[in-house]
């Protein structure tokens, strides 16, 4: 008996649940020499935004306990240059592609991206980042500088504007800085998110006692990696028992017994973040040791694993 | 780039906290060039988490015999490394051989006459500023601290270029705190160079900073003809970039930032630069030093 590892999320058939973290992976050209590409479940880009981003000042990055700090302020070429440069690479993987999209300004910036996207038969789903911590701008002025995501009634206008615009698989990215997650998950689900990606990075801070500066020119920033897996676990499975909509469950997943906790947990599908820049093969030794686990264990497909935590 | 299980052959402590490590990982060995890296994970757990960035020092090479008694040359990578913090600390304790996941060679190297066209980290001139090194010029590669490392590598694929001449001779300016923390000395002298020495305190050689001895060093040299290669410490990078300039002596600068990834993914390890076509101060651009760099024309950064 050969083991399923496929899953459906939205629209998307997916040969495998595991998947790449936005921001984590580039645009896969930069793992070509040591990852065979279309062996991955999906790829999903470092987020895009309409105008062209030079990204926040150096440091942008520090090592923290099982860690690390980052707040690269969303540096990207911008949706015309990453269509004309970065898409015919990831065309050619065969893989289907996540584009993950964030809004500088308002709502609208999310429709024109959404819009543009739907027209590319290549991509396969669009990714609202409305979780990023590092870019200002994102916070809505009337909010005090919060993230969208930090608000339920933000999160299901975006979330609604975008729906009415395209009919790709779309994927709500969380943030984990909020009092309560699943009032987030549950007014993405409401406005017509296909799927939740969660969690993205945790906000954190560092000092170097000597200089008494902060380590990253930010000051604050986004914390990831082995570090937050708890936190992360906690989420989903808060998340899981409030949504019917799949799940894809991320936060220091480092190898195939951290991914298993999130299936456990409730998770549909899982991504690799920090570890790919460790360990660039992460993705590949997670996805033949899922199939190992599934065999070992006579379970018949990964499906059959989501949510089943014995409490 | 390759990643791989690279076996220690070596790891010795050479003087103080520096230590030379030496790594079977021919792959590397074979198509790496001066001014790129590796980076080395140096425990098998999270912590540290990410892995060490680390120059290449030199390529070694041993004649290993096989079964069939036909000797066969095989390379291997050094480098040399400060203990500066836990994740040096611990590789300074990994023994000659166990194993470290390795991957590299990463970046883009020195630009140099000689080198072998369209190679991995090989740039176009408009990339140098447009200039193009001096190929029947001078040469004078600058070492502050443990920027010595990458430039024992250069200076040993320079070494082709006549040394009888002595007007063609390498000159190599080595910076070190004290006399006792001065930095591969012989193994320049050995591969043909010039040497000449500056101690911040005056114990050996120049009393001061590298970058001092170099202006000195200036006045001797027609500098016309010169292409300066320099890594070590920022202040004095930015200080050679100061005399590069006002001299319009062509000079490449290797630098070192955080690194996350050292692939260019992450996008975290950038630093400012400018366009060098348009001389505008006011715009600018991010650089990775893990993809773009590490060696940069000193004319393109924003200090
Ligand atoms: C391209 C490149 C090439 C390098 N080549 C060499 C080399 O040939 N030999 C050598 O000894 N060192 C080299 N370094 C620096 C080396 O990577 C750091 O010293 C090392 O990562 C420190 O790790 P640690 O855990 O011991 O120190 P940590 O505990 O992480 O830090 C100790 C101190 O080192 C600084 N540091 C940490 N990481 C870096 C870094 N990536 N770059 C600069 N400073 C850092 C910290 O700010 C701190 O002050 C290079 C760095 C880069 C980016
Ligand atoms: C350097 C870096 C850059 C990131 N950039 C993005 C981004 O552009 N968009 C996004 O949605 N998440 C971004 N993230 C967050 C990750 O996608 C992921 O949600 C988070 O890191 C948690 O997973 P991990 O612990 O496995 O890294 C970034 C994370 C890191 C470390
Ligand atoms: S270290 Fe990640 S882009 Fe340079």
């Amino acid at each position: 008996m050969k083991p399923n590892l496929k899953v459906k999320i939205g629209k998307m058939e997916l040969q495998n649940p595991v998947m790449v973290a936005s921001g984590t992976f580039g645009y896969a050209e930069e793992f070509k020499d040591f990852v065979d590409l279309k062996k991955l479940g999906v790829i999903v880009t470092k987020t895009i935004t309409l105008k062209p981003r030079q990204g926040n000042p150096p440091p942008r990055t520090c090592e923290t306990p099982a860690g690390m700090l980052n707040s690269i302020g969303l540096e990207n070429p911008g949706m015309e240059k990453f269509i004309q440069e970065k898409l015919p690479f990831l065309k050619k993987t065969g893989v289907p592609i996540i584009v993950s999209i964030a809004s500088e300004s308002d709502t609208d910036e999310f429709i024109t991206l959404a819009r543009r996207l739907d027209a590319i038969k290549e991509v396969s789903a669009i990714e609202l980042n409305i979780s990023c911590p590092n870019i200002h701008e994102g916070r809505r002025a009337r909010d005090e500088g919060r993230l969208v995501s930090q608000n339920p009634q933000a999160t299901y206008e975006v979330v609604k504007a975008v729906r009415n615009v395209t009919r790709k698989t779309l994927i709500t990215k969380l943030s984990p800085n909020v009092t309560d997650i699943t009032e987030i998950a549950l007014a993405a689900e409401r406005a017509g998110t296909d799927a939740v990606a969660l969690i993205n990075t945790l906000m954190g801070m560092s000092i170097n006692v000597k200089t008494r500066k902060p380590k990253i020119a930010m000051v604050t920033a986004g914390l990831s990696g082995p570090a937050i897996r708890p936190v992360a676990m906690r989420m989903v499975w808060e998340v899981y028992q409030k949504v019917k909509i799949p799940i894809i469950g991320m936060g220091g997943i480092m190898d195939t017994e951290s991914a298993l906790e999130f299936f456990l947990a409730g998770a549909s599908a899982i991504s690799v973040g920090t570890a790919n820049f460790i360990n660039p093969k992460t993705t590949i030794d997670i996805i033949a040791g899922l199939k190992k686990y599934l065999e070992k264990h006579k379970i018949s497909g990964i499906k059959a694993l989501v949510g089943s935590l014995i409490i | 780039m390759f990643q791989v299980s690279a076996k220690i052959i070596y790891n010795n402590k050479i003087k103080k906290n520096y230590f030379e490590i030496a790594l079977t990982a021919q792959q590397i060995a074979k198509s790496a060039l001066p001014g790129q890296f590796v980076n080395i994970k140096v425990s098998d757990g999270s912590e540290p988490l990410l892995r060490r960035p680390l120059s290449i020092h030199r390529i070694g090479r041993k004649v290993a015999r096989s079964q069939s008694h036909t000797s066969k040359e095989k390379e291997f990578i050094v480098m040399l490394y400060e203990v500066v913090g836990k994740g040096t600390e611990i590789l300074s304790t990994r023994k000659a051989g166990e194993y470290l996941d390795v991957i590299g060679p990463l970046g883009n190297g020195f630009d140099y006459e000689g080198r072998p066209p369209q190679s991995a980290g090989g740039r176009p001139p408009e990339q140098c500023g447009g200039r193009r090194m001096k190929d029947d010029g001078r040469i004078v590669l600058v070492a502050g601290g443990m920027g010595t490392a990458p430039l024992v590598f250069l200076a040993e694929r320079l070494r082709e270029r006549g040394t009888k001449d002595e007007r063609r001779r390498t000159k190599v300016l080595i910076g070190a705190k004290t006399k006792d923390s001065i930095l591969c000395e012989k193994e320049f002298r050995d591969l043909g160079c010039e040497v000449r020495v500056a101690t911040d305190d005056g114990s050996r050689g120049f009393k001061g900073y590298v970058s001092n001895l170099l202006k000195k060093e200036l006045s001797t040299i027609d500098y016309r003809i010169l292409t300066i290669y320099a890594c070590g410490p920022i202040p004095m990078l930015k200080e050679i970039s100061r005399i590069s300039l006002e001299h319009t002596i062509p000079a490449q600068l290797s630098l070192e930032s955080h690194m996350a990834c050292g692939i260019g993914a992450c996008m975290g390890c950038v630093i400012k630069t400018r366009d060098v076509e348009r001389e505008t101060k006011d715009v600018f651009e991010y650089k990775r030093v893990c993809k773009e760099g590490p060696v940069f024309e000193a004319g393109e950064i924003i200090w």
